[in-house]
């Protein structure tokens, strides 16, 4: 089969992600350049968090030597336990709190963060056996068997907490991005369209 | 009545509750009345005001609707209570006499039940009670007054399998905040022609385990039950139930019953079982990403016995607790269509999570044919083939 076949058919078929989740991006977080997180929200509210293309991490050939759950000496996102169907239990994140630590081989450290409110449900422990799981590609039909999947956060204080908050604004004229403040509108990714604005912009 | 259908019927009355407290006094008079003339009676001889009223009152009712028999044990309760306001207080007195039979309630209701009060009457001595009230009663100048007339028929349950063929119908009604986010369901289309055929004034819908709104379940189909609650009429023939079969069968295009039957109350529990322990089967349209040729997915076919890891999936884990199940898949075929496309049949244990199988759930499902194939996979279609139970028993067309 030729590319362009295999081409037609990533561009028609909608992916599991395009299907159920709706993405979000929050850009520079903490103020570091292109570290962009994407925040991949379920139709049922839950969410994942995973790092956008655009992400340091997935340039420049790097290669992961270790990632770290443990972020301070009283915590450890893998001491995490919910129980229930209410899912109680789960440790509470805001915005900045670090989900994890990933170290590189050319000795650069990234953190990344929760991005949004809400209980911890879950992470990734396969990361930690395969690091290298974190660096195939991210494209926006992939199916994500393994791929930059972080976490799974939880709405808050039993409530639905709209993501309203989390999105960056793209002002591709600036080649900039900001954090917009929590009142403004968010700007809504529809599939691969803002990652490429993102792109563009980066590059 | 009420436009029931019914051959016999339980009698049920309800007395106010001071009426014990009547009854008492008059079975203490009589009970010194008897020991002066020399005889010995136990509160057992005497007969119970409601069993005298009943006894009265069953003749004439029976007449009345036209030789119906008024039994002990009936499908059908006929229900009267009666109150009388002028005597609520006769039994107040016994809440400083027996405090603790009476419990103060969380709502609004009397304190004075009739069960505490036959408890405070059987605990106060004859002689604490001859001070507090009168012996024998006094008169009362008006009757007891009757709050109206109760039916309620015992539910009748009926079962039978259903076929969904439509790949945007859920199977209960899908509301979120009040507002139904799709039209109808396998249950009311069921349901609406069972209730009028039935006259029920609702019900209760089960079934063995349950299909997404975008999967079709073909085959036999997949068993159900369900209650009908205080059905008017109960008994249909088979002639009749085959009809009701058939006019929902014509009312929509999406479903379809068959088996349908009147079944004994334990159905209910008959579903749950089927849910838990039997196999079901299923064909699923994958789809992959990185081209293939026949011979390159004919392995899957020798695969047998797999058994899964499978962590809640994302998709029901807002409902369901974060949670690993094991879940054998029994046996796989598959049938290639083209470079990206093919069939895959399945055979696997109740409970097994099919559309997370396929693409993996973000690698939460292990093994999952991504990983299989080496390839990213996704499932286009599902339709469930069988539901292998083998209830409700099958009946001929």
């Amino acid at each position: 089969m030729d590319e362009t076949e295999q081409k037609d058919t990533e561009d028609n078929a909608p992916s599991v992600i395009d299907r159920y989740y709706t993405r979000w991006y929050r850009a520079d977080m903490k103020g570091k350049p292109c570290e962009d997180h994407c925040i991949l929200q379920h139709s049922n509210r839950l969410c994942v968090v995973t790092l956008a293309e655009t992400h340091p991490i997935l340039h420049n050939g790097r290669t992961i030597k270790s990632i770290n759950y443990q972020i301070s000496d009283g915590c450890s996102r893998l001491k995490n336990k919910v129980s229930g169907k209410s899912k109680r239990g789960g440790q509470f994140l805001t915005d900045f709190a670090p989900l994890c630590r990933i170290s590189c081989t050319d000795e650069t450290e990234y953190t990344i963060y929760s991005c949004i409110r809400g209980r911890l449900l879950e992470v990734n422990e396969r990361i930690l056996e395969t690091p290298s799981l974190l660096l195939e590609k991210v494209n926006h039909y992939f199916l994500c068997n393994y791929s930059i999947i972080m976490m799974f956060t939880f709405r808050c204080h039993q409530q639905y907490v709209p993501l309203t908050h989390i999105c960056a604004s793209i002002n591709v004229n600036e080649q900039k991005f900001t954090c917009f403040n929590p009142h403004s509108h968010p700007l809504k990714a529809t599939s691969p369209s803002s990652c490429q604005s993102l792109k563009r912009a980066r590059a | 009545m009420e436009k029931y259908e019914f051959d016999s019927l339980v009698l049920s009355v309800s007395l106010p509750a001071q009426l014990c407290v009547r009854e008492h006094s008059c079975w203490l008079h009589v009970k010194k009345e008897v020991r002066e003339k020399g005889l010995l009676l136990d509160k057992d001889d005497v007969i119970p005001l409601k069993e005298a009223f009943k006894w009265i009152v069953q003749g004439p009712i029976a007449k009345e609707l036209g030789g119906v028999s008024v039994v002990t044990k009936s499908a059908l309760e006929v229900a009267v209570e009666f109150t009388h306001q002028p005597t609520d207080a006769d039994c107040h007195f016994l809440a400083s006499a027996c405090p603790d039979c009476f419990k103060p309630t969380k709502n609004k209701q009397s304190v004075f039940t009739r069960m505490a009060v036959v408890k405070a009457l059987e605990k106060i001595s004859d002689a604490k009670f001859l001070r507090l009230f009168a012996c024998p009663p006094p008169q009362p100048s008006s009757c007891c007054v009757p709050q109206g007339v109760h039916c309620l028929h015992l539910s009748v349950f009926i079962a039978g399998r259903y076929n969904k063929f439509c790949r945007s119908l859920p199977q209960t009604p899908w509301v979120i905040d009040g507002e139904r986010r799709m039209e109808s369901s396998v249950e009311e289309l069921i349901a609406a022609p069972v209730l009028s055929a039935f006259r029920a004034d609702g019900f209760n819908f089960s079934s063995s385990g349950r299909e997404d709104v975008d999967v079709r379940t073909l085959g036999n189909g997949r068993p159900f039950a369900m209650e009908l609650l205080n059905p008017h009429r109960a008994r249909l023939n088979h002639e009749e139930m085959k009809q009701l079969q058939q006019s929902i069968n014509v009312s929509s295009d999406k479903i379809r019953v068959r088996d349908l039957q009147i079944v004994s109350r334990e159905a209910m529990s008959r579903m749950k079982e089927g849910e838990e322990e039997k196999t079901k089967s299923y064909t699923a349209l994958i789809w992959t990403r990185k081209p293939i040729k026949s011979e390159d997915i004919a392995f899957i076919s020798d695969i047998k016995e797999l058994t899964l890891d499978q962590k809640t999936p994302l998709r029901v884990l807002h409902r369901r607790a974060l949670a690993v199940r094991q879940r054998v898949v029994h046996s796989m075929n598959v049938r290639f269509m083209d470079a990206h496309h093919f069939h895959l049949e399945l055979k696997t244990q109740a409970g097994t999570y099919i559309k997370e199988f396929v693409h993996g759930d973000f690698g939460r499902t292990k093994p999952n044919l991504c990983e299989l194939l080496k390839t990213d996979t996704d499932i286009l279609e599902l339709d469930v083939e069988s539901v292998d139970v083998d209830w409700p028993p099958a009946i001929p067309e």
